[in-house]
C-alpha cells in the first residue's frame, strides 16, 4: 500500500497554497483544513468562555445581580453546547487533520473535498445556534443535555434551530470521522502496520468509530424532539404512551460515548508528549491500545449512570454502577503507563510537558470523582450538584483542553517552523493551572454541601467558595489571551525550529522539514524505525 | 506528473468549489425548514422559510449533481488508483454503518416503550402510584387506547401484517435478488442483462413506495392510525417513514445507475458506483425485515 501525490493542472504545477481568502474557502489540503478547525475551535472557546464568565459573574456573590434567571439558563445551555460541539471536538478534529497524514506517511486525507465540507458546515451551524440568542423567546434554556419535556413542551421556539444546528454539526462529525477512519485504514505508508501507529492515530481511529456509532443516535434523538414539537408525536409524552425518560436513554446512549470522544484523542496527545520529554519509549504501548479499545467498548454499556435518580429499576442501577466502575480498570492502565514512562526518565519540563503532567494529575482527580459518582447510593446525594460540575470540568478543562494546549505547544514548531517563547509558554501554563484549580476545586466542596447546579442564586454558606471560583475563572479566562498572543507571535516569527524540534521526539512527522511542506509525503516514507510500537 | 511508476498515484484535487456550495445548501435547507416549521406550529399561513428551503434544496441538488458528475469524470480520466477505490469502499461501508445506528435509535425507542413504558404507565412492576394519573388505562400492545385520549386520540386498529406489508416484503426481497442479477450482468460484461435487471429492480422499488403510500392513506383515513395517535402511531410512522425515505433515496441512486449503465459507464473492474448503490439497497432491505418482524408481525 503506497501513495504519492499527483498534481493535475493544465497550467503551472501548483506546489504551494493559493493566495487570499479563497485559499481557505476552497482548500482541500489537510493542513489548511486543520488550521481552519483549530482557529474555529479557539474562537468558539473564547465565545463559550465569555458565557462562562457571565455565569461566574452572576455567581460571584449570592442573590441576583447581573443577569435575569432566564438569561442565566440560556448562558449555561449555550456555554455547554459551544464548548462541547464547538471548542473541544473541532480542536481534536483539527489536530487529526494536521497530524494523522504526517504520522502515517500519507499524502493527505483520503477524501479531501469531503474534508473541506466537514469543516465549512460548522461556521454555518454555530452561526445558526448563536443567532438563537437574538430570537423571540430567547436561546435554548434547558441545559446542554436538553432533557424533554423542558426541551419539547416547555421550550422556546428557537429550539427548532437548535435541533437543526445539531443535525448539521452531526453530519459534519460523521463525514469528518469517515475521513479519519478511511485515511488510517487505507493510506498508511508501507510497513506502518496497525501496531506501529502512534497512539494519537490509534486513539483517533477509535474515536472516529465512536463518533460514527453515536452521532446518528443523537440525530435520532433530536429528530424525535422535532416530531414531538411540530408533528404531534408522543415519544417523550406519557399522555400518548411515550416517556420523558426515553429521552434520557437515547440522549445518554449518545452522551456517554461522546464523553470519551472528547478524551481519547487527549490520551493520544499525552502519550506522544510524555515519552519525548522523559526521553524514553512509551511504557506498555500494546496495553495502551487495548485499554483505549476497552474504554470505547465500555462507553456503550454504561449510559444510565447519568440517570440514577430518575427512577430506573434497582437491578438496572446495580448493573450500571458495576459496569461504570469497570472503566476505572483500563483508565488505570493508562495512568499507570504514563507514570511508568516518566519513571527514571531524563525529564525536562518544557511547556508541552508541563501541560501533559498537569493532565495526568488533574484528569486523574476527575476520574476519581467520577468513581464517587458511579456509586448509586452516593450519587443520590451528588446528583445535579456542583460536585458533578466539578467532576466533568476536571476531565474536560485540565483534561481535554490542557491536552489541546499541550499539543499546540508541542507541534507548533513543526507547523510554523518557529519556536514559541518558552518563558511566555510557562507563564501561560502556570496561570492556567492555578486558574483552573481555583475555579473548579472549590466546586467539589460546595457540591458535597448541596449546592445545586444551573441555579443563578445560592445559599449564603456557599459564598466564599463561589467567590474563589469566580476569581479563578477570570484568571483562567484572561490567561487564554496570553495563549493567543504566544501563538500569533510564533506564527509571525521566532527562533527557527529544527526538523526534529525536540531531541527525544519520535515519529514520522519529525522526519519532515519544519515548517512541514504543503504536501506531507510526496513519496511514502520507508524508515519505519521512526514509528512507535 | 509523478514519474515513479513503482507507486500508485493517490489523486488529491488542488481545491474545489463544491464543498462550500454544499455547506451553503445544507444551511439554507435547515434554516428554511426551521422557519417553516415554527411558522406552521405558530399557525401562520405563509412562511418565508418555504422560499429559503427551496433555495437550499436547489443549491444542494445542483451541488450534489455537480459533485457526483465531477467524481465520475475524474474516474473516466483514470485519475483514480486502486487505493482510491478502496477509500470509496471503506467510506461507503462506514456511511451505511452510521445509517444502521440511526435506525438503531428508533428501534431502541420502540423496544424500550414496548418492554417497559407501556407497563410502567399502567402501574405494573411495583410502580403502583404511577397508574393514578390515568385510571382507565390498560397496558397492552399495540397501544390503541392511549393514557390520555383527549390529547392523543389513539387508533382503531393496527395494520394487518399479512396483506400489504407481506406484499412489500416480497417486493423488496425480490428486488435484492434482481439487483444482484444486474451486478452479474456487469461482471459478465453483458450490458443488456445489467439494464434489464436494474430496470426491474427500480420497478420493484417504485411499486414498494406506491404500496407504502396506499397503506399510509388507509391508516390515516380508515384506521385512525396517525402520527398523532399516541406512541403506537408515533413509532409506526417514524420507523416505516424513515425507511420509506431511504427506499426513495435508494431508488434515486438506482435510477442514476440505470442512466449510467445506458451510457456504458460500468465495466467488470470499474463499477463502484453501482456496487455502492446496491449495498445501500441491500441495507434498506435488511431494515425492512426488521420492520416487518418488529413493527408489523410482533406489533399487531
Amino acid at each position: 500500500m503506497s501513495a504519492v501525490i499527483e498534481e493535475h493542472h493544465h497550467d503551472d504545477h501548483h506546489h504551494g497554497p493559493d493566495k487570499g481568502i479563497m485559499r481557505w474557502v476552497l482548500t482541500t489540503n489537510h493542513k489548511d483544513i486543520g488550521t481552519l478547525y483549530l482557529w474555529f475551535s479557539f474562537i468558539m472557546f473564547l465565545t463559550g468562555g465569555v458565557m462562562a464568565l457571565v455565569i461566574r459573574s452572576e455567581l460571584f456573590q449570592p442573590g441576583l445581580q447581573i443577569v435575569e434567571p432566564e438569561f442565566f439558563n440560556q448562558m449555561t445551555t449555550m456555554h455547554g453546547l459551544i464548548m462541547v460541539f464547538g471548542a473541544v471536538m473541532p480542536a481534536f478534529v483539527g489536530l487529526a487533520n494536521w497530524l494523522v497524514p504526517m504520522m502515517i506517511g500519507a499524502p493527505d486525507m483520503a477524501l479531501p473535498r469531503m474534508n473541506n465540507y466537514s469543516f465549512w458546515i460548522l461556521p454555518f451551524a454555530f452561526a445558526m445556534l448563536l443567532s438563537t440568542l437574538f430570537m423571540e423567546g430567547g436561546a435554548p434554556n434547558f441545559g446542554w443535555t436538553f432533557y424533554a419535556p423542558l426541551s419539547t413542551t416547555y421550550a422556546p421556539p428557537s429550539v427548532t434551530f437548535f435541533i437543526f444546528a445539531v443535525h448539521i454539526m452531526g453530519a459534519s462529525s460523521i463525514m469528518g470521522s469517515i475521513n479519519v477512519i478511511v485515511t488510517i485504514l487505507n493510506l498508511r505508508a508501507p510497513g506502518m502496520t496497525l501496531m506501529k501507529m502512534p497512539l494519537f492515530v490509534w486513539t483517533w481511529l477509535i474515536t472516529a468509530y465512536l463518533l460514527i456509532a453515536v452521532m446518528p443516535v443523537l440525530a435520532g434523538c433530536v429528530t424525535m424532539m422535532l416530531m414531538d414539537i411540530h408533528f404531534g408525536t408522543s415519544f417523550f409524552n406519557a399522555a400518548g404512551g411515550g416517556d420523558p425518560v426515553l429521552f434520557q436513554h437515547v440522549f445518554w446512549f449518545f452522551g456517554h460515548p461522546e464523553v470519551y470522544i472528547m478524551i481519547l484523542p487527549a490520551f493520544g496527545v499525552v502519550s506522544a508528549i510524555i515519552p519525548t520529554f522523559a526521553r524514553k519509549r512509551l511504557f506498555g504501548y500494546a496495553s495502551m491500545v487495548y485499554a483505549t479499545a476497552s474504554i470505547a467498548f465500555l462507553s456503550f454499556i454504561v449510559w444510565a449512570h447519568h440517570m440514577f435518580t430518575v427512577g430506573i429499576p434497582i437491578s438496572g442501577e446495580l448493573y450500571f454502577m458495576y459496569a461504570t466502575m469497570l472503566i476505572a480498570v483500563p483508565t488505570g492502565v493508562k495512568v499507570f503507563n504514563w507514570v511508568a514512562t516518566m519513571w527514571q526518565g531524563s525529564m525536562t519540563f518544557e511547556t508541552p510537558m508541563l501541560f501533559a503532567i498537569a493532565f495526568v494529575i488533574l484528569f486523574t482527580i476527575g476520574g476519581f470523582s467520577g468513581l464517587m459518582l458511579a456509586i448509586v447510593p452516593a450519587d443520590f446525594q451528588y446528583h445535579d450538584t456542583y460536585f458533578v460540575v466539578a467532576h466533568f470540568h476536571y476531565v474536560l478543562v485540565p483534561g481535554s483542553v490542557f491536552s489541546v494546549m499541550a499539543a499546540v505547544y508541542y507541534w507548533l514548531p513543526k507547523w510554523t517552523g518557529n519556536m514559541y517563547n518558552e518563558a511566555l509558554g510557562k507563564t501561560h501554563f502556570w496561570l492556567s493551572f492555578i486558574g483552573v484549580n481555583l475555579t473548579f476545586f472549590p466546586m467539589h466542596f460546595v457540591g458535597l454541601a448541596g449546592m445545586p447546579r444551573r441555579i443563578p442564586d445560592y445559599n449564603l454558606q456557599f459564598a466564599d467558595y463561589n467567590m474563589i471560583a469566580s476569581c479563578g475563572a477570570f484568571l483562567f479566562g484572561f490567561s487564554q489571551l496570553l495563549f493567543l498572543f504566544i501563538v500569533i507571535k510564533t506564527i509571525r516569527g521566532g527562533k527557527k525550529a529544527t526538523d526534529r524540534v525536540w531531541e527525544g521526539a519520535h515519529g514520522l512527522e519529525w522526519t519532515l522539514p519544519s515548517p512541514a511542506p504543503y504536501h506531507s509525503f510526496t513519496t511514502p516514507p520507508t524508515n519505519m524505525e521512526e514509528a512507535h510500537g | 506528473m509523478a514519474s515513479d511508476q513503482t507507486y500508485e498515484h493517490y489523486y488529491v484535487p488542488h481545491n474545489s468549489r463544491l464543498p462550500i456550495f454544499a455547506s451553503i445548501g445544507i444551511f439554507l435547507t435547515v434554516f428554511g425548514t426551521g422557519h417553516m416549521l415554527n411558522d406552521m406550529t405558530a399557525g401562520k399561513e405563509h412562511s418565508v422559510g418555504t422560499w429559503i428551503l427551496l433555495a437550499g434544496g436547489l443549491t444542494m441538488g445542483f451541488t450534489l449533481f455537480s459533485w457526483f458528475s465531477k467524481v465520475i469524470e475524474e474516474n473516466h480520466k483514470k485519475l483514480y488508483s486502486h487505493q482510491m477505490d478502496r477509500s470509496y469502499v471503506w467510506a461507503m461501508s462506514w456511511f451505511i454503518f452510521s445509517e444502521v445506528m440511526f435506525f438503531g435509535a428508533f428501534f431502541g425507542a420502540l423496544f424500550y416503550v414496548r418492554m417497559f413504558v407501556v407497563d410502567w404507565i399502567g402501574g405494573v412492576g411495583h410502580r403502583g402510584p404511577s397508574d393514578m394519573l390515568w385510571p382507565g388505562y390498560t397496558p397492552e400492545w399495540p397501544l390503541l387506547d392511549t393514557p390520555d385520549p383527549k390529547q392523543f386520540p389513539g387508533a382503531k386498529e393496527a395494520i394487518d401484517p399479512w396483506h400489504l406489508p407481506l406484499v412489500n416484503t416480497i417486493l423488496l426481497l425480490t428486488s435484492s435478488v434482481t439487483v444482484t442479477f444486474a451486478h452479474h450482468g456487469i461482471k459478465e460484461g453483458n450490458r443488456n442483462k445489467l439494464i434489464g435487471w436494474l430496470a426491474l429492480t427500480i420497478a420493484f422499488g417504485i411499486a414498494f413506495l406506491f404500496v407504502q403510500a396506499y397503506e399510509y392513506h388507509h391508516a390515516y383515513t380508515e384506521l385512525g392510525l396517525t402520527l398523532h395517535a399516541g406512541i403506537f402511531g408515533t413509532t409506526f410512522f417514524m420507523l416505516t417513514g424513515f425507511h420509506g425515505a431511504h427506499v426513495t433515496i435508494g431508488t434515486l441512486m438506482l435510477i442514476v445507475m440505470l442512466g449510467r449503465a445506458m451510457k456504458g459507464h460500468f465495466s467488470p473492474d470499474n463499477c463502484f458506483g453501482f456496487e455502492a448503490a446496491s449495498w445501500y439497497w441491500h441495507f434498506v432491505d435488511v431494515v425492512w425485515l426488521g420492520l416487518f418482524l418488529f413493527v408489523y408481525v410482533l406489533g399487531s
